[in-house]
C-alpha cells in the first residue's frame, strides 16, 4: 500500500509546475510589494508607506490616462459587444451559407496579424485621415480599440450560443412567440452570461493595450499603458509599481468575475 | 374539465359517430384486443380531417448528397384522433412533424389544416403544438411560466393566463411544483411539463415526437396511459411518433407505417397487426412466417393459396391486390397450431423457447423454410413437443394473409 | 400563387440576407480600422520616403529592396545588408526558444493542472488565468524588477555570497528570453490544458498494462492525444512572439532590437515609412506561412481521426 502505482503521476512534472506557479508570481508579488515601500527605490527596501499610491493619484498625468483608458474602454468594449453579438447571432448554428468563413475569417483576422503590423497600418491611414478631415480627437483610438476588441467579444458569444440548445428557440416559435420576442425572451436570457463574459474580456483587452494606441495616439493622448511605457525609459519610482498595482487589482476583479460566469455556464 | 379544455371548434365533432372510438380510448388495455372483441373498427369513412398531407416531399441537400426525407406522402388525419407515426429511426418521422408544426418547408405538395393551405404561416401562426423529443423547457424559467409562454405570446390577459396555468398544473398533476426551474424537476416530470406547456394554447393538433423515448419502462407505461387520458380529456387531434410498434399498437387509433421516407400502410391497430400489407409492415410489427404460396384461384375476397408442402389455404388480400402466380403469405405465430398428426405443414421442431406467458417452437419445414409457432403455456403441463420431433402445422382459416408483392 | 419549392428558396434566400446585414457592423468596423488600412501598407511600401516621416507619392521599389539590401549613399550600388537580416534571425532566433521554453515548462504545468481532482484543478486554472489576463507592459515591468542589476536574484546571490558583483543581464538575449518566456507562458499552458482535460485516462491505463513504462506511457500515448494543444500553443506563442514589440523595448534595449522595434525605428528616427511598411508585410508574410502550417496540421489530424 506503501507505494500504489498512480498512472497519471509523471517524474518531476509537479515541480516543474511548482517552479512556474512560483516563477509566475514572484515577480508580480514583488512588483505589488515595492508599491508600499517607503524609500525612493525599486529595489531597496524602507519600510510600508502608502506615499507613492498618494503620489499617482495627485499625478495629474495619471488621473488623465486612466479617465482616458477607461473612457476608450467602455466605447469600444461596447460597441464591440453590441456587434460581435450580432455576428455571432449571424454565424452560429446554421448549416453553411456562402460567405459563413469569409465572415469567420474577417471577424477573426485582428488576431491573426501581429499587432505592430496592425499599429503600422493605422498609423499611416490615421495621419492620411487626420490631415484630410482635421479631427484628431480620441475617435481614431476608441475605433482602433473597437476592431480589435470585436473577436474577443465574439469568442464566448459565439461558444455560448454554440452550446444552447437550438430546439428552444423552434419551442418558443412553437408556442405563438414572434422571432423577435423569442429573442427577447429565449435568446437573449440565456445569452447574456456569454455576452457579459465578451464585454469584460474586451474591456480589460482595450485596457491592456500597448502596440496599437502607441502608434495611433495623437499628442497628449497618453494612455494609462503607453503613460508607463514612456516612464520605463526615465529613472523608475514605486509610484509606477503603485499604478501598477492598482491597474492589476482592477484586472484581477475583472478577470475573477470572468472567470466564475464561465465556470458557471460549465455546471449548467 | 374535459369540456372545458375542448376548444370551441371541437365540441361539434365529438359525438355520434365518433362516439364508439371514444369508448375505446378510454380502455387503457391493449387496443387490438378490445378492438377485436367488440368488433369496433374506426369508420374507414373520413370524418373532418383536422390535417391533410398532399403529395409532400422533402429533399434535404444538394446534387450528390440530397436525400429525400419524406417520398411524396399523402395522408389524412381525422379530428379528435389519436394518429401515430411508426416507424424505423431515420425514416422520416420527424421531418413530417417538422413540417406540420412549420419548422421547414416542403420541396412539394401542401398540408392542409381544417382544409386550409397552411404553407404561407411561420410556426407561430399555426394552432399546432408540439411536445419536443428532448422536452425543449426553457430553463431560465419555472415550471409555471413554461406553461404560460404560449398564452402570453398570443397576448391573453393575465389573470386567464393564471387560471389556464392552474388548470394544465392540475390536469399533468404538477401543482406542487409550479415555482420549480425546469432543471430541478425529473425526466417524467419535465415530460408532463412540456405536455402541459403544449396543450395550455388549445392547439387543433398536439405534435408529438417521440416524447416517451427518453423515459425508463415503469414510467413510459405510466405515460401512455397519462398520454391516452389527456387526448381524451382535452379531444385534441394527437399526431404521435414512436419507434416502438408496442407502444403504437396499444395507444392509437390508426397507425401510419412508414419507411424511408414513405407511408407504407395506414390502418387501425388491427389492421396493421392482422393485415400487413407489406413484407416491411408485417416483419417490423409483431414476429410473422413468410411462406411462399402459388395463387390457384379468388373468391369471396380470399385468395387459394397453394403452399410448398401441397396443402391449400384461405387468405385475406392486401387491400387493393390483385394477386398474380406466386405470392408471399405471412401467417403470425400465434395464429397457427401444432399437432403431431398430420398438418398443413410439416417439419421437425429445431428449438423451444421458454417465454413465460407462452413458449415459441421453432420448426425447420420440410421445404428448409422457417417457421414459429406461438403457443399459450398452461401451468401444469410443458408445451407437449421435444426438439426433433416430426410435427405438423395447423393453419386456421382466417389465419394467413396475402401481401403485396 | 407560389410553389412550396419557390417557397423554401425564398425563405432560405431572406435568412441568408438578415445573416448578412446583422454580421455587417462587426465586419465594416473591422475593416475600416484593421483590415482596410493593411491594404494601404502595401502601397506604401511602394512609395518613396518624405523628408519629414510620411511618404511622397512616387513609386519606388526602394522600400523592399531595403529589407535586405543596402544602397551605397555614393556610388549607388546595392549591397547585402546584414543589419536587417540578423534582426530578422534574431526575432526567430528568439521566438522559436520561446515557443521551445514555454513547452518544455507549460507541458508539466498543464498536465499538473489537469491531474488534479476537479474542485483544486479551477483553482490553479485560475492562477493561470490571472497573468493571461493581466497587462503585458506590468508583467514586462515585474520581471525587469527580478533581473535587473539590483533586482531580487542578484541581491539574493550577492547576499549569498555566490558573486560579488551583480551579474548583467538586462539589455542581454538571455533577459529576452527569460521575458518572453514569461510573458507568454500563459498562452501555451491554456491551449495545453485544454486538450490535456479530454484525455481519456482509461488509454493510460491501456499503455501501461501493455507493458509500457511512464516515459514511453508519456512519449506514445499523451503527447500524441495532446498534440493538437501542443500545436495550437506553440502557434499562440510563435506569433506574438515574432511580432514582439513591448518586451524587447523594455529587456532587450537599442541594441538588442527584435522586428518590431525595427519597424517602429521606421515610423520614428528612421523616417523611412516604405521600408517600414516592407518590413511589416514581411513579418506578416512570416506569421502567415505559420498559420497555413498550422491550419495544414490541424486538417491532417482531423483526417486521420476521420
Ligand atoms: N436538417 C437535415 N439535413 C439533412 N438531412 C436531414 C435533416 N433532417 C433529417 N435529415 C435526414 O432525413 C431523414 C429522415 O430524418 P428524420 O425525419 O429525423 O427521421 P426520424 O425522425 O424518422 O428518425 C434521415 O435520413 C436524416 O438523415
Ligand atoms: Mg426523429
Amino acid at each position: 500500500m506503501a507505494s500504489r502505482f498512480d498512472i497519471r503521476r509523471q517524474t518531476g512534472f509537479t515541480t516543474i509546475a511548482m517552479i512556474c506557479f512560483f516563477a509566475l508570481y514572484l515577480p508580480i508579488i514583488t512588483l505589488v510589494v515595492y508599491a508600499f515601500n517607503a524609500g525612493n527605490s525599486i529595489a531597496i527596501w524602507e519600510g510600508v508607506s502608502l506615499r507613492w499610491f498618494y503620489q499617482a493619484w495627485n499625478n495629474s498625468q495619471v488621473v488623465d490616462a486612466s479617465i482616458r483608458s477607461l473612457q476608450i474602454a467602455s466605447v469600444a468594449a461596447t460597441i464591440a459587444t453590441i456587434v460581435a453579438t450580432m455576428a455571432a447571432l449571424a454565424t452560429t448554428r446554421t448549416k453553411p451559407y456562402p460567405g459563413l468563413g469569409f465572415k469567420y475569417a474577417f471577424i477573426n483576422q485582428p488576431l491573426m496579424v501581429p499587432e505592430i503590423v496592425t499599429a503600422v497600418a493605422l498609423l499611416i491611414f490615421f495621419s492620411r485621415i487626420k490631415i484630410w478631415t482635421g479631427y484628431s480627437g480620441l475617435g481614431y483610438l476608441m475605433a482602433a480599440h473597437t476592431a480589435f476588441c470585436i473577436p474577443f467579444a465574439y469568442l464566448p458569444i459565439r461558444a455560448r450560443l454554440e452550446s444552447m440548445d437550438l430546439s428552444l428557440e423552434t419551442a418558443a416559435a412553437d408556442l405563438y412567440a414572434t422571432p423577435w420576442k423569442a429573442f427577447r425572451r429565449v435568446t437573449f436570457p440565456l445569452l447574456w452570461p456569454g455576452i457579459l463574459a465578451g464585454l469584460m474580456l474586451a474591456f480589460v483587452i482595450s485596457l491592456d493595450d500597448v502596440v496599437i494606441t502607441e502608434f495611433v495616439k495623437s499628442g497628449g493622448q497618453d494612455t494609462l499603458p503607453t503613460y508607463m511605457l514612456g516612464q520605463f525609459r526615465r529613472f523608475i519610482t514605486p509610484e509606477i509599481n503603485a499604478i501598477s498595482t492598482v491597474f492589476l487589482l482592477i484586472s484581477i476583479l475583472i478577470v475573477t468575475v470572468f472567470f466564475f460566469i464561465s465556470r458557471k455556464k460549465d455546471q449548467e | 374539465m374535459a369540456r372545458e379544455l375542448r376548444s370551441e371548434s371541437h365540441s361539434d365533432v365529438c359525438l355520434p359517430s365518433h362516439a364508439p372510438c371514444a369508448d375505446n380510448r378510454v380502455g387503457t388495455g391493449s387496443a387490438l384486443k378490445s378492438g377485436r372483441k367488440n368488433g369496433v373498427i374506426v369508420p374507414e369513412q373520413p370524418g373532418k380531417s383536422a390535417i391533410e398531407v398532399r403529395g409532400v416531399r422533402k429533399v434535404f441537400g444538394t446534387g450528390d448528397a440530397q436525400v429525400a426525407a419524406l417520398d411524396t406522402v399523402s395522408v389524412s388525419i381525422r379530428e379528435n384522433e389519436f394518429f401515430t407515426l411508426l416507424g424505423p429511426s431515420g425514416c422520416g418521422k420527424t421531418t413530417l412533424l417538422r413540417l406540420i408544426a412549420g419548422f421547414d418547408f416542403p420541396s412539394a405538395g401542401e398540408i392542409l389544416l381544417h382544409g386550409q393551405d397552411i404553407a404561407p404561416l411561420p410556426p407561430f401562426k399555426r394552432p399546432v403544438n408540439t411536445v419536443f423529443q428532448n422536452y425543449a423547457l426553457f430553463p431560465h424559467m419555472t415550471v409555471a411560466e413554461n406553461i404560460g409562454f404560449g398564452l402570453e405570446m398570443l397576448g391573453k390577459p393575465k389573470a386567464e393566463v393564471k387560471g389556464r396555468v392552474a388548470e394544465m398544473l392540475k390536469l399533468v398533476k404538477m401543482e406542487a411544483l409550479s415555482n420549480r426551474r425546469t432543471s430541478q424537476i425529473s425526466g417524467g416530470q419535465q415530460q408532463r411539463v412540456a405536455l402541459a406547456r403544449a396543450l395550455a394554447p388549445q392547439p387543433k393538433v398536439l405534435l408529438l415526437d417521440e416524447p416517451l423515448s427518453a423515459l425508463d419502462f415503469k414510467l413510459r407505461k405510466e405515460m401512455q396511459i397519462e398520454l391516452k387520458r389527456l387526448q381524451h380529456e382535452t379531444g385534441i387531434t394527437f399526431i404521435f411518433v414512436t419507434h416502438d410498434q408496442e407502444e403504437a399498437l396499444t395507444m392509437s387509433d390508426r397507425i401510419a407505417v412508414m419507411s424511408s421516407g414513405k407511408i407504407l400502410q395506414v390502418g387501425t391497430p388491427w389492421d396493421i397487426y392482422d393485415k400487413p400489407a407489406e413484407r416491411f409492415v408485417a416483419d417490423f410489427i409483431g414476429e410473422t412466417n413468410f411462406l411462399t404460396a402459388a395463387i390457384t384461384g379468388m373468391g369471396n375476397g380470399k385468395a387459394r393459396a397453394t403452399l410448398k408442402s401441397g396443402a391449400t389455404i384461405d387468405a385475406t388480400v392486401a387491400e387493393g391486390f390483385q394477386p398474380k402466380d406466386n405470392a408471399t403469405v405471412v401467417v403470425r405465430p400465434e395464429h397457427a397450431k401444432l399437432t403431431s398428426g398430420k398438418g398443413d405443414l410439416s417439419g421437425t421442431v429445431e428449438n423451444i423457447v421458454y417465454f413465460g406467458t407462452d413458449t415459441h417452437i421453432h420448426v425447420r419445414l420440410d421445404s428448409s423454410e422457417a417457421f414459429t409457432v406461438r403457443q399459450q403455456n398452461t401451468r401444469s403441463a410443458g408445451c407437449g413437443f421435444e426438439r426433433g420431433d416430426k410435427v405438423g402445422i395447423l393453419i386456421g382459416n382466417d389465419a394467413a394473409q396475402v401481401l403485396r408483392d | 400563387m407560389e410553389s412550396a419549392e419557390e417557397v423554401a428558396k425564398d425563405a432560405a434566400r431572406r435568412e441568408i440576407r438578415d445573416r448578412w446585414l446583422l454580421s455587417a457592423p462587426a465586419l465594416i468596423i473591422i475593416f475600416l480600422a484593421a483590415t482596410g488600412p493593411l491594404l494601404i501598407v502595401v502601397i506604401y511600401s511602394f512609395l518613396t520616403p518624405g523628408p519629414y516621416g510620411d511618404v511622397v507619392w512616387k513609386f519606388s521599389t526602394d522600400g523592399w529592396l531595403s529589407v535586405l539590401m543596402q544602397r551605397d549613399i555614393f556610388d549607388d550600388t546595392l549591397t547585402f545588408a546584414d543589419a536587417h537580416l540578423s534582426i530578422f534571425w534574431r526575432s526567430a532566433k528568439l521566438s522559436f526558444l520561446t515557443t521551445i521554453f514555454t513547452l518544455l515548462f507549460g507541458f508539466p504545468t498543464a498536465y499538473f493542472i489537469a491531474t488534479r481532482p476537479a474542485r483544486q484543478r479551477n483553482i490553479w486554472l485560475f492562477l493561470i488565468t490571472i497573468p493571461f489576463w493581466t497587462n503585458l507592459l506590468i508583467r514586462t515591468f515585474a520581471i525587469q524588477e527580478v533581473i535587473r542589476n539590483e533586482g531580487i536574484v542578484n541581491t539574493v546571490l550577492i547576499k549569498l555570497g555566490i558573486i560579488s558583483q551583480p551579474i548583467q543581464m538586462m539589455f542581454t538575449d538571455f533577459a529576452l528570453m527569460v521575458g518572453m518566456t514569461y510573458v507568454y507562458l500563459p498562452l501555451m499552458v491554456l491551449p495545453l490544458y485544454a486538450s490535456m482535460e479530454k484525455i481519456d485516462f482509461r488509454l493510460v491505463e491501456a499503455g501501461y498494462d501493455l507493458y509500457a513504462n511512464r516515459f514511453q506511457v508519456l512519449r506514445r500515448v499523451i503527447i500524441p492525444l495532446v498534440k493538437p494543444g501542443i500545436v495550437a500553443g506553440s502557434i499562440l506563442v510563435f506569433i506574438p512572439a515574432l511580432g514582439a514589440y513591448v518586451t524587447p523595448r523594455v529587456l532587450g534595449g537599442s541594441k538588442n532590437m527584435m522586428l518590431g522595434n525595427l519597424i517602429e525605428l521606421q515610423f520614428g528616427q528612421g523616417r523611412n515609412w516604405p521600408l517600414g511598411s516592407a518590413l511589416s508585410l514581411s513579418l506578416m508574410a512570416i506569421v502567415m506561412v505559420a498559420l497555413l502550417l498550422y491550419v495544414r496540421s490541424v486538417g491532417r489530424q482531423g483526417g486521420a481521426h476521420g
